[in-house]
């Protein structure tokens, strides 16, 4: 059947060379690099470094440690988050649609807020000092239920919105109790959103970099914290390679299970709008569930972010905003002192190029996912989602400092160690909207005497105006709270918002912490204000995740 | 026996059901009829338990069902497109309920087969039920509705989603099993044929509340006021004395007393021609339109002719008047 966008896919197959040869340059090359300087240091290859961070006893605490609280904030978060989901989906009730976008805030917030905001809660002075938590294990694990909370609750309540209610209604007729009919009618249809949700919460606290540095402190590290350990502080660079062997080796492995259990569902569910399965609680149980699982999402989500905004206008002096005018006055006598109002306008320029990168090389991309389904290059285009920004900062370090590609004294090297994190999430959003323009819109258009271009314009661009710009709010948001990949490679004179706030948290005194918490609280909001913003031009709910 | 009185269920500001009454006899089949929104799929939820009432009870051999949940009512019900599991096969859904009142395997396994073979659908234990055809569906979730042997049987809309020919025979397979079955059914539906085909009693129900119930012949012979006499296809009119509902074929064309009219439309309805008239004029006492069965053998009058229209002698029910219910 020729189809006329079949045709098109001749002329638009160029477009996928674009991400492709992005990729190769600042993603398989530095990867490669890494992995050359891991096994083949000297010209010859060499398992020894690689052996000896398996044997060590220390790094396997490491290696064992990164997964265990993995495994721990997983099923923490799924704990907290599922009966979250139920009622978010299930249940209608006022301000409904504000609490998902609301909930949906923690994800996109930079690592580093997470770190402080979880400080400003649990840390010296804090509210919840007295208990105690803070450096401790489950300051991370707390933080990590908080930063994924969101995953699960779109993934699964995403779901479990569109199943059809009477399912669970015909099992409580058959003689099923209200728990029976849950586990023997919804769960199984739950499963593959579950078994995702999982995979991807594993996946991003088993990579967690920014809250491990900040809460952890100096007892806690991961693989992660520590190949930034080895690199930063021993200038150990074999070991921190073959440190991010192990790493990818682990992802890749991960990324392997995700994609085989999301292939399992094989079920043909009926689905059903979402509007049509919730409803409002009908008596004291029902109303009882839905303001406790509330009374959850302010105190896990709501409550570090308030503390923080708090502890950001609480002065010595009272209630004022001095330590955001700290921001611009703050001073030191040190050499690598930058004021973070020089902070905040490196990252918004960094953020800016990135999201110009990323969506130009994302969209390219999404553009030949659309046109052709690919499973080898939607695979390639979503490969960095998986690598660690880890990785790819300390890829970027070993690989592009010295020709043929010496990025090393340009500025260019953080927007595009930030597009290349954010160039999946542009897919992801992008693709499933274009793919989603039904062929016989253009066709009717066409009928009714509109040209090509015309059909072009009239059809496709409104919808892929409206893709374009939520991938370049999430890209601008990913790329300003971008934390990982950046304190590798960024210069030191030039630091970017979050990598401030870090430093910032690490020195002693009131003032830098009042300066710390205010910065946090001016990026917060910037991100949120990018997200507010995507929530409103999203094309209906198609790219969730 | 089943007893529901002054069932009342509120969603929001909207009553849905307002003091329903209604009773089942225990080999007795009800019908409940109504166009879409008249409250009687919400009257089936409530019997069952899905829906709390806000207030009057259901009862079942007197014993007051308000604090059982409804897996314990031990009543079944078919759900209007069916609800059937996608992730189990057909003998795992017609055996769920069995599972579920603690049978054994092989048990289950028995008596899946017994409530399939009953349906017609032996054969297809293990088929997919996303690959069946609308009817075999239909078939599946009637056989896991009865598969537990509940004491009440409810079917919400039994034919709904399917086409003419298929739902006229399954009236008549339905006909049989609720007789072999000789047990307590209620159904609902929108289509009066199907109520008055199958039931022992018809309950109409309109915005809520019940408008009327009876034998079919009489619920078909007495509307007990206009709405019922409209949704059962008579004409409401004052034309031909007090508020009358007479029924098409009531109405004779022709004769120099009648009523004036203009034809405005007409379809063959194979041994009737089926003329819409509207008589009176917008000055005077108003327009109103008037549907007249003519006989098949008779030629019936072209759109736009000029004809009178009376009342057949003897024809017709006085409404409005003594309470006929």
């Amino acid at each position: 059947m020729a189809h006329p966008h079949q045709h098109r896919a001749g002329r638009t197959g160029w477009l996928a060379l674009v991400p492709l040869a992005f990729l190769a340059v600042f993603f398989a090359y530095p990867v490669g690099a890494i992995v050359a300087r891991g096994l083949v240091p000297d010209g010859s290859l060499e398992l020894k470094p690689l052996g000896s961070v398996l044997t060590d006893a220390s790094l396997r605490h490491v290696l064992w440690f990164t997964v265990w609280q993995a495994a721990a904030s997983t099923a923490l978060t799924l704990a907290i988050a599922l009966p979250g989901a139920y009622v978010v989906s299930r249940y209608e009730f006022p301000g409904r649609r504000v609490v998902r976008a609301l909930v949906t805030v923690p994800f996109v917030l930079p690592t580093v807020v997470v770190g402080a905001a979880f400080t400003a809660l649990l840390g010296s002075g804090g509210p919840l000092a007295a208990l105690g938590l803070d450096q401790t294990v489950w300051a991370i694990l707390l933080a990590h239920v908080f930063f994924n909370y969101a995953v699960v609750l779109r993934t699964v309540g995403g779901m479990w919105a569109h199943l059809d209610p009477r399912q669970e209604e015909a099992a409580r007729m058959l003689g099923a109790s209200r728990w029976r009919a849950f586990r023997e009618v919804t769960l199984p249809a739950l499963r593959p959103a579950l078994a995702a949700a999982t995979a991807i919460v594993f996946l991003f606290t088993f990579t967690s970099f920014g809250v491990i540095l900040v809460l952890g402190g100096p007892r806690f590290a991961t693989l992660e914290t520590e190949i930034y350990r080895q690199t930063a502080q021993l200038l150990n660079l074999d070991t921190a390679a073959a440190l991010t062997i192990v790493q990818m080796v682990a992802v890749i492995g991960l990324l392997l299970v995700t994609s085989r259990l999301e292939g399992r569902q094989s079920v043909a569910l009926r689905l059903r709008r979402a509007r049509d399965t919730a409803r409002r609680p009908r008596n004291a149980r029902e109303r009882t569930v839905v303001a406790t699982n509330l009374a959850v999402m302010l105190a896990v989500l709501g409550a570090p972010l308030l503390v923080m905004l708090e502890r950001a206008l609480h002065t010595p002096s009272g209630y004022g905003l001095d330590y955001f005018r700290a921001l611009d006055s703050l001073d030191d006598d040190s050499v690598l002192f930058v004021p973070p109002v020089d902070a905040i306008a490196t990252s918004l320029r960094y953020a800016a190029v990135a999201t110009v990168i990323a969506v130009v090389v994302g969209g390219c991309g999404a553009f030949a996912l659309a046109r052709r389904r690919s499973g080898a290059l939607d695979t390639v285009l979503a490969l960095p989602l998986g690598v660690s920004a880890v990785t790819v900062g300390f890829g970027f370090l070993i690989a592009l400092d010295e020709p043929p590609l010496d990025l090393r004294t340009s500025w260019a090297l953080v927007p595009l160690a930030q597009a290349l994190v954010a160039i999946p999430f542009v897919v992801r959003t992008m693709t499933p909207v274009l793919r989603s323009i039904d062929p016989r819109l253009r066709e009717a258009a066409s009928v009714l005497g509109a040209s090509p271009a015309r059909v072009w314009r009239e059809v496709d661009l409104p919808i892929v105006a409206r893709a374009g710009l939520t991938a370049a709010g999430f890209a601008f948001a990913i790329s300003l709270g971008e934390f990982g990949a950046t304190l590798f490679i960024v210069r030191p004179d030039t630091p970017t918002l979050p990598v401030e706030i870090f430093r910032l948290l690490g020195r002693p005194g009131e003032l830098n912490f009042g300066a710390a918490m205010a910065a946090s609280v001016v990026l917060m909001a910037v991100t949120a204000l990018a997200v507010l913003l995507i929530e409103r031009v999203r094309v209906g709910t198609v790219g969730e995740f | 026996m089943l007893r529901a009185c002054g069932l009342t269920v509120r969603f929001g500001g909207f009553t849905a059901l307002d003091g329903v009454d209604l009773e089942v006899d225990d080999a007795e089949i009800v019908s409940v009829l109504g166009p879409s929104g008249s409250g009687k799929s919400t009257l089936l939820r409530a019997v069952a338990g899905l829906e709390p009432e806000a207030q009057g009870r259901v009862e079942w051999n007197g014993i007051d069902l308000s604090r059982v949940p409804p897996h314990r009512r031990e009543f079944g019900l078919m759900f209007q497109d069916h609800a059937l599991f996608p992730h189990r096969d057909v003998i795992g859904n017609v055996g769920f309920g069995l599972r579920m009142h603690r049978m054994g395997r092989a048990d289950v396994d028995a008596a899946a087969r017994v409530a399939l073979a009953r349906v017609g659908l032996a054969g297809f234990e293990h088929r997919n039920v996303s690959e069946l055809s609308g009817g075999e569906q239909q078939r599946v979730a009637l056989a896991r509705a009865l598969a537990p042997e509940p004491r009440l049987l409810m079917l919400d809309e039994p034919l709904g989603a399917l086409d003419r020919a298929l739902r006229d025979d399954l009236v008549g397979e339905l006909r049989a099993l609720f007789g072999e079955l000789g047990q307590a059914v209620v159904f609902v539906t929108h289509d009066h044929d199907e109520a008055f085909a199958l039931a022992d009693r018809v309950v109409v129900m309109h915005t809520g509340r019940v408008a009327q119930v009876g034998a079919p012949a009489d619920v078909w012979a007495r509307p007990a006021d206009a709405f019922v006499a409209r949704f059962l296809g008579w004409n409401v009119t004052r034309r031909f004395g007090g508020e009358q509902a007479l029924h098409p074929g009531d109405l004779v064309l022709g004769g120099p007393d009648g009523v004036r009219g203009r034809v405005t439309g007409r379809t063959f309805r194979r041994d009737h021609h089926l003329v819409t008239l509207v008589v009176g004029d917008a000055s005077g006492d108003g327009v109103e339109e008037l549907r007249v069965a003519v006989p098949a053998t008779q030629a019936p009058p072209e759109i736009g002719d000029a004809v009178t229209v009376r009342a057949a002698t003897g024809a017709g029910v006085v409404l409005g008047g003594a309470g006929e219910r």
